[in-house]
């Protein structure tokens, strides 16, 4: 282990009960980049994101092997705060899930459950978050309206900001954009790209071009396992594997 | 007749025969209130909501039974509420699920099915002798606490599995622990079907007479009680007293105490349909 990597999987294996869902994966992530998780439907690449923050720990019969490291630690110890290790790995569902509570208070949730209630503290923080977002022109006049009544991408991209106000090093995201109009995910997708300065970046996503725009690193899965990784612009021109290849070209899936 | 025409009447048949179903409940529950009304209204005044017990039907009131009555409600509420809201949290969110646990929730299940008489002898075993509570508020309020205690559970446990997955999963990835995830996020979507839960089953512990009497509570209380430790009588007993007396004047008394049960009743069950109402109205995601 010469080199740092901000994320890695160590022979992962993963069990829904019976079901090998994740099978011997390895696999290590660079700092500050984006790396884009595709493939077909089923083939494990929510399962495998969700294991970063330990959001599998809450389904019933979910089992794992191996080892995942953030910063070379392993994050399944049992000296890990699970509540720590979220306040560095930050994640966006497929679908926008807002509080239904006003803007304000939906960005300032991670502060607030930290204790922290200073009333400049959390504001500083939500107009910086929100910023980053790219979502705060919208909102700054309304903060205290019902995050329920913004749109979809909106909800969306106040989901985002509510992960980084808590400061996260790393991003998981989950399809961030497959429940959003075409102006919308470019919103967001343009939003990943000026992210990438400050956050390491997973995203999942079903949508080839989308993964081609963002990314600098691509993992391709298949039924539980990963065919290839590398750099986007290397797996998209030249897949090393056919099924790979057979992927990306629409042959199946 | 071809196949879609006899579907067609089958429709037709069903439509009718759930119309007339309908209205037949209807109907005979009008037709009562009707008669009750009639019979009772015009003895419904002031010096019969504060007029205490007495032989004479002329001069009896119902101020010692509704105020019980009003006793009971919020003593059984202050003791049922939070053991029962507990509870539920308890089974839905920690409890694992283990034979114990499915075991428990069979059983919870299946008291809330058990007649009220036998809550009654329950409670007179042990809060009457056991603890020698006597016939009094706090025996009787504890005795209908376990009467609604399983009502209120499953209806939380109901509520709190309604709260969409989504709505925790948010909670938990921004690094909020179980106890602040329910506390912040889970009981309040909650609060609606929880509250509903909690009117409905009070409501029936209003209206129940069975297991009072069988721990005690006196028909002829010819005071107001002050404290939890004092004899009490409730309207549905007071109500039946008056029903079984041969004399006319005494059934006109007793539809005038229904009219005032009817009352509460009604008022609890509006406040549900209220909550729930807001509720739906809530957006959901
Ligand atoms: N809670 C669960 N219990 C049992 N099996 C599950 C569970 N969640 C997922 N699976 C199974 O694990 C496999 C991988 O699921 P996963 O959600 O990771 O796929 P995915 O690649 O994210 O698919 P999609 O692109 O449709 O989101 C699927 O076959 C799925 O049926
Ligand atoms: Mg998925």
């Amino acid at each position: 282990m010469s080199k740092n990597y901000k994320l890695e999987a160590k022979d992962v294996n993963a069990f829904y009960g019976g079901f090998h869902a994740l099978k011997n994966i390895n696999l290590a992530l660079e700092e500050k980049a984006v790396t884009a998780f595709i493939g077909p439907s089923g083939c494990g690449k929510s399962t495998f994101l969700r294991l970063f923050n330990r959001m599998n720990d809450y389904i019933e019969g979910f089992r794992l092997e191996g080892k995942v490291l953030l910063d070379n630690k392993d994050i399944y110890q049992k000296s890990v705060q699970v509540d720590e290790l979220r306040k560095a790995v930050g994640m966006v569902f497929q679908k926008p899930n807002p509080f239904p509570k006003s803007i304000f208070e939906n960005v300032v949730y991670g502060l607030r459950i930290q204790g922290i209630s200073k009333k400049g503290i959390l504001e500083e923080a939500a107009e910086s978050s929100l910023k980053q977002a790219a979502l705060w022109n919208e909102v700054k006049d309304n903060l205290h309206k019902s995050a329920l009544a913004l749109s979809g991408g909106q909800q969306q991209r106040l989901c985002i900001a509510r992960a980084l106000a808590i400061e996260p090093s790393v991003l998981l995201m989950d399809e961030p954009a497959s429940a959003l109009d075409p102006i919308s995910t470019s919103k967001i997708e343009e939003l990943i790209y000026t992210l990438k300065d400050r956050y390491s970046i997973v995203i999942v996503t079903h949508n080839m071009q989308q993964a081609g725009r963002v990314s600098d690193y691509t993992a391709f899965f298949l039924s539980g396992e990963l065919v290839e990784h590398a750099k986007t612009k290397a797996l998209f021109t030249s897949p090393q594997d056919t099924r790979t290849q057979n992927y990306i070209t629409g042959r199946f899936g | 007749m071809t196949n879609a025409q006899l579907n067609r009447f089958k429709d037709k048949a069903f439509q009718a025969f759930g119309l007339f179903c309908t209205f037949f409940g209807l109907i005979v529950l009008a037709i009562f209130l009707l008669d009750i009304l009639k019979e009772g209204l015009a003895r419904l005044d002031w010096d019969f909501l504060t007029s205490l017990p007495s032989r004479r039907a002329a001069r009896a009131g119902i101020l010692t039974a509704w105020a019980g009555t009003l006793w009971i409600l919020v003593m059984t509420a202050l003791i049922a509420i939070p053991l029962g809201v507990a509870a539920g949290i308890y089974l839905e969110e920690y409890g694992k699920k283990t034979r114990m646990a499915s075991f428990l929730e069979i059983n919870i299940a299946n008291l809330a099915g058990v007649p009220s008489i036998i809550y009654g002898l329950l409670g007179l075993e042990l809060f009457v002798r056991q603890l020698q509570l006597g016939g009094s508020l706090l025996a009787g309020a504890l005795t209908l606490s376990l009467l609604v205690l399983p009502i209120i559970i499953v209806t939380t446990r109901e509520a709190i599995k309604a709260v969409p997955k989504s709505l925790r999963e948010a909670s938990f990835a921004l690094g909020a622990s179980k106890w602040q995830t329910i506390r912040m996020q889970v009981l309040p979507a909650a609060t609606g079907g929880i509250m509903t839960g909690i009117i409905l089953s009070l409501s029936r512990a209003v209206g129940e007479a069975a297991p009072l009497i069988v721990i005690g509570a006196l028909a002829y209380v010819p005071f107001v009680p002050e404290g939890p430790m004092d004899e009490f009588t409730v309207l549905p007993i007071q109500i039946f007293n008056w029903v079984s007396r041969p004399q006319e004047a005494f059934l006109i008394n007793a539809a005038a105490a229904i009219i005032v049960l009817l009352c509460i009743t009604f008022m609890l069950n509006g406040i549900a349909v209220y909550l729930r109402y807001r509720q739906q109205k809530k957006v959901k995601w």
